[in-house]
């Protein structure tokens, strides 16, 4: 087993590369073909346009669409963080009878087929007389959410020295002034990945904005409605090609900020100046 | 104690089967510098947290000034507590850091930053207000966790090893420096800590912890001197114990006979059941080395096994016939040429003062 860092691996290097490849030529093609001056998505380009770009701007259904999914995404990122910022901190700082199987129970959303969730989620809103909503998407949303902001914010909570939150308290502080003068400032780097992590999963997300949505669509339902129309195909890839881009962004600030206050736990306070 | 300031009345604090303090009763008198001494894992720390309020006895209560603190969560308690790692808030500076316990207090802006001043002077920070943790070393965020503690003017402050994670010279300094802090403040000190030399230098009483209760407490001299116990005279500096039978049946025994050195007398250091095996207990600079016989007193014959020159001093360990180990004897470097006599030396003689031998029940452990 010696070398196998210098060692040259072709099989494994040719798989790695089919498997970038299959990962992501596809959603490569998405931004090629949104310049592309055809309404037909064939080799060859026909020719270089930003017409698609051009015509999102006075799109009013479009526009509509985007408020409805930036202010479903807020309220998502919002209230899952809270959520998850009051999950979190009961589960790290408390020893609870049953907390494994709450965390489980939270966590489920994560494995169970959001298809199914939709239906669920569905059925019950309808039973119980509700009316669908972009409330109800956001419901939906925030079920999908929550593990993720808990996830983040348990690594958080379990890396910042327990000492603080006991000085705290040493010092006159209740649990309540504790928690808004050390705890949350502390764990500021987590709650804004959670927020940014929580607004990108609910503003990509389809399938619960699809059955739990009403005629007031949320972006990406928006654009499946239009894949019904092949004219209007080319527009809905230049906002798709605008929607990965932007995501890209807020991923990566989300992950970057995790990295920076867990790896770095020391130093959380920089991000913070 | 007629005057005891803080009390612990039966202190138990187990976890499952694990008692890590067992049955504790102490009282400290106002404004004492107490230490609890022990190993990691005498429950030295976990007796701290129960004064401070961060555990609950599981047996017990604490009294502070009359009141128990029973039902006293740790924000409600008149204690304040220098940290083992200092947990000094990240987000906030050092003027913020040493503010964060007077919010309650809704004292004036002006008052605020005068009283900040004064805790910052105090500790010899002044100047530092603006700086943030990561800008500070290990001794200045000691300071800044001090000066927190010590601007809410309690009545009692806590340390937990706070010198712990300083080097050398710097942890004597402070050592001082707390000392002399903690007699113009006249706060009651209770301070942990592993250092038994730390504990010695700064108390005006020491509890040695082990296994969750105090085996001993008493004066750093008392500890040194007339340690109670094999336990705790092998923990506090260095001690040579001999074997030893004692001579007549009488109750106090003055006089033993003890392996290498004969029949000699004794200072009983604790009282020793009849039935118990016994040592003698000395400490090494308490043994004198000559190259000639001393025309009187206590001495016995010994022979030189090796030495260890430590520049102050030097230590001899030297074989005595029908005793198993050498024994140790320090002695000062004063006299270079005369050091230099006895390492050469083969054949010495030992002598001690009528007060150095102590005896003490034997301990499984020597």
């Amino acid at each position: 087993m010696n070398g196998i860092g210098r060692e040259k691996n072709r099989p494994l290097a040719i798989y790695a590369v089919l498997y970038l490849a299959f990962l992501y030529v596809p959603v490569l093609f998405l931004p090629v073909f949104s310049f592309n001056d055809s309404i037909y998505i064939s080799f060859p380009l026909k020719g270089l346009t930003t017409q698609w770009y051009a015509s999102m701007i006075g799109n009013e259904p479009m526009l509509a669409a985007l408020g409805n999914s930036i202010r479903v995404a807020l309220a998502t990122a919002t209230i899952s963080t809270l959520l998850g910022i009051f999950a979190a901190k009961a589960v790290t700082r408390y020893t609870m009878p049953g907390a494994k199987p709450v965390i489980a129970t939270i966590m489920l959303p994560l494995v169970v087929p959001e298809i199914i969730l939709g239906t669920a989620l569905l059925i019950i809103i309808m039973q119980a007389g509700g009316t669908l909503s972009l409330l109800t998407v956001t419901l939906g949303h925030v079920l999908l959410c929550v593990p993720f902001a808990m996830a983040v914010l348990m690594s958080r909570f379990e890396g910042f020295d327990r000492s603080m939150e006991e000085a705290s308290a040493d010092l006159g502080e209740n649990a309540w002034w504790t928690f808004w003068r050390v705890t949350v400032p502390m764990a500021m780097p987590g709650i804004t990945a959670s927020f940014l992590l929580c607004f990108t999963i609910s503003f990509d997300e389809f399938i619960m904005a699809f059955f739990l949505g009403s005629t007031d669509p949320t972006l990406p339902v928006f654009m499946w409605n239009q894949l019904r129309f092949p004219q209007r195909l080319p527009g809905v890839l230049a906002l798709g090609s605008c929607i990965l881009l932007v995501s890209f962004f807020v991923i990566a600030l989300a992950e970057y900020l995790r990295r920076r206050s867990s790896f770095n736990d020391d130093s959380a306070k920089v991000t913070l100046d | 104690m007629t005057d005891a300031f803080i009390s612990l009345e039966g202190i138990t604090k187990s976890f499952g089967a694990f008692k890590a303090v067992d049955d504790v009763n102490l009282d400290i008198a106002r404004g004492e510098f107490f230490s609890l001494l022990g190993p990691s894992g005498c429950g030295k720390t976990t007796l701290l947290r129960m004064i401070a309020g961060f555990e609950t006895p599981t047996e017990g209560d604490v009294i502070i000034d009359g009141a128990s603190m029973a039902a006293v969560p740790p924000h409600r308690r008149p204690t304040n507590m220098v940290f083992q790692s200092y947990a000094i808030f990240p987000h906030l500076d050092v003027a913020q850091n040493v503010a964060y316990g007077l919010r309650r207090d809704r004292l004036e802006k002006a008052e605020v930053s005068k009283r900040v001043g004064e805790a910052l002077d105090m500790v010899k920070l002044s100047g530092y207000e603006a700086r943030r943790s990561n800008e500070l070393s290990g001794g200045q965020r000691q300071r800044v966790a001090l000066a927190r503690a010590l601007i809410k003017r309690p009545k009692v402050l806590l340390l937990d090893e706070p010198l712990g994670a300083l080097d050398r010279k710097l942890r004597e300094e402070m050592q001082l420096e707390l000392r002399s802090l903690q007699r113009s403040v006249g706060i009651t000190f209770v301070f942990v800590t592993h250092d038994q030399e730390e504990a010695l230098t700064m108390s005006d009483r020491v509890a040695v912890m082990s296994h969750g209760r105090p085996v001993q407490v008493a004066s750093p001299r008392d500890l040194y001197e007339r340690p109670s116990s094999v336990e705790v005279a092998d923990f506090i500096g260095k001690m040579n114990f001999l074997p030893c039978r004692r001579l007549n049946g009488s109750p106090g025994i003055d006089e033993v006979e003890a392996d290498g050195l004969g029949p000699v007398s004794v200072v009983a250091g604790a009282d020793c059941p009849a039935a118990a095996p016994l040592v003698v207990a000395v400490r090494p600079e308490k043994l004198s080395l000559h190259a000639e016989e001393p025309s009187d007193g206590n001495r016995a014959q010994c022979r030189m096994q090796n030495t260890a020159y430590l520049g102050d001093r030097s230590h001899y360990f030297v074989t005595l016939d029908g005793l198993e180990r050498p024994l140790a004897v320090s002695a000062q470097n004063a006299d270079a040429e005369a050091a230099r006599r006895l390492a050469d030396g083969a054949n010495l003689w030992l002598s001690w003062a009528p007060d150095a031998l102590l005896v003490l029940p034997a301990d499984d452990a020597v």
